[in-house]
């Protein structure tokens, strides 16, 4: 159990996904200007992520290693991710409409999204069991929202600034961002 | 006709030259660009994908249902960077090695869909060629710029492709910045850059 927990700190806090291994930086400068779109966006890659991370798993090990495919792998994954988004979709949108009305308009960006892409590449690559792919998918998408909401908050307070015109826009919140990582860096004391 | 082809390919390299001026493709442009060499790499793989991804499906723009278009386009992107990948695993294992996760990753760069959605999709195939040619050498002229600058302040070294072994520029004697070469200083070197871009852009 302990190393479990281990694993998931690391996963959120050490190599924090957005701002340590730099994934999934599109929808964190895209959606991060209001904290509504921030909180909606980390749900919905929570949600996806941990599916996406289970069954690309199984894939892996029981598909593509069996039968000698490894080759296949970029392709296999992106197809699953995208029909796993699209199916999410509409599951949500025929039985729980309430999530949808939340999540709804998210869902398609995550296909794109390299963070979720990223964090079943890396399952596969440092040869996880299913649990602890499993727990690194959950504390990883976990770590993705806690960046974007903070990161939200900070950017809404950047709105009020006065900030000189060419920095205006995402070039602060990149410089932002910078800021953010050195905060998230110190963390690296702990490992 | 012709004019026009060459406007497609030179807008690429500076009217529309990701990832400043189309914000989009942010991952690998702060993961890979801790050494001039990496960033090169990764932008001539980048590149190749572009254009034959633009080309296919400028060629298949016809045939490809409107409904299921985004997920042809994925797949279309997800074989050419297939094809890269085993390419770079035979002839630069190296850089392989280096870029690690982000060769797979080129698949969901966001530039090389944007463009399949945006033109490839609309326009005949030698614009699209020489649109996905201009974006692709645009990307890598900004990677060279941003890794050229992060490697002699954050290392004092500079690892040119093609030739073994970083070359010492600043000289022994150099403290290496090396906040630079890590993930806060990737940040904030693309938000400058991006800022010093505007202040150019803005006659």
């Amino acid at each position: 159990m302990g190393e479990y927990i281990l694993l998931a700190i690391s996963c959120i806090f050490v190599n924090n996904i957005l701002l340590m291994q730099y994934l999934g930086n599109c929808p964190f400068m895209g959606v991060s200007k209001r904290m509504e779109t921030a909180t909606g966006m980390a749900m919905a890659v929570v949600f996806v992520l941990v599916m996406a991370g289970a069954i690309t798993w199984v894939v892996n090990a029981f598909a593509l290693d069996v039968f000698g495919l490894e080759y296949l792998r970029t392709l296999a994954f992106i197809l699953v991710i995208a029909s796993l988004v699209q199916f999410v979709e509409m599951f949500l949108k025929k039985s729980i409409p309430a999530l949808y009305a939340g999540l709804g308009i998210f869902l398609p960006l995550i296909t794109t999204n390299c963070a979720v892409m990223g964090v079943c590449l890396i399952n596969v690559r440092e040869e996880y069991s299913f649990l602890e792919a499993l727990v690194t998918s959950f504390a990883y998408a976990v770590g993705f929202g806690l960046a974007l909401v903070l990161f939200a908050g900070v950017r809404e307070r950047i709105i009020l600034a006065r900030v000189p015109k060419p920095l205006q826009d995402t070039a602060i919140g990149l410089v932002g961002a910078g800021m953010m990582s050195l905060a998230f860096f110190a963390f690296k004391g702990m490992a | 006709m012709a004019k026009s082809v060459v406007q497609e390919f030179t807008k690429g390299l500076w009217a529309e030259i990701p990832p400043f001026r189309l914000v989009l493709g942010l991952c690998p442009t702060l993961a890979v660009t801790k050494s001039l060499e990496n960033g090169v790499g990764m932008g001539i793989a980048t590149t190749f994908v572009l254009v034959c991804s633009n080309v296919l499906i400028s060629l298949l723009r016809n045939v490809i249902p409107k409904k299921v278009r985004i997920a042809c386009y994925i797949i279309v992107i997800a074989t050419f960077v297939t094809v890269v990948e085993l390419f770079m695993q035979a002839y630069a294992y190296p850089l392989f090695l280096q870029l690690g996760i982000f060769i797979p990753l080129i698949v969901v760069n966001c530039i090389v869909l944007g463009r399949a959605e945006a033109f490839a999709s609309k326009n005949k195939v030698f614009p699209s060629l020489a649109d996905g040619l201009g974006i692709g050498i645009g990307f890598t002229l900004s990677l060279a710029a941003l890794s050229t600058f992060r490697e002699i302040l954050g290392k004092g070294t500079l690892t040119l492709p093609f030739i073994e072994g970083p070359i010492n520029v600043l000289g022994p004697s150099f403290q290496p910045f090396s906040f630079l070469i890590e993930a806060p200083g990737a940040f904030m070197c693309l938000g400058l850059m991006l800022c010093v871009m505007n202040m150019l852009g803005k006659k």
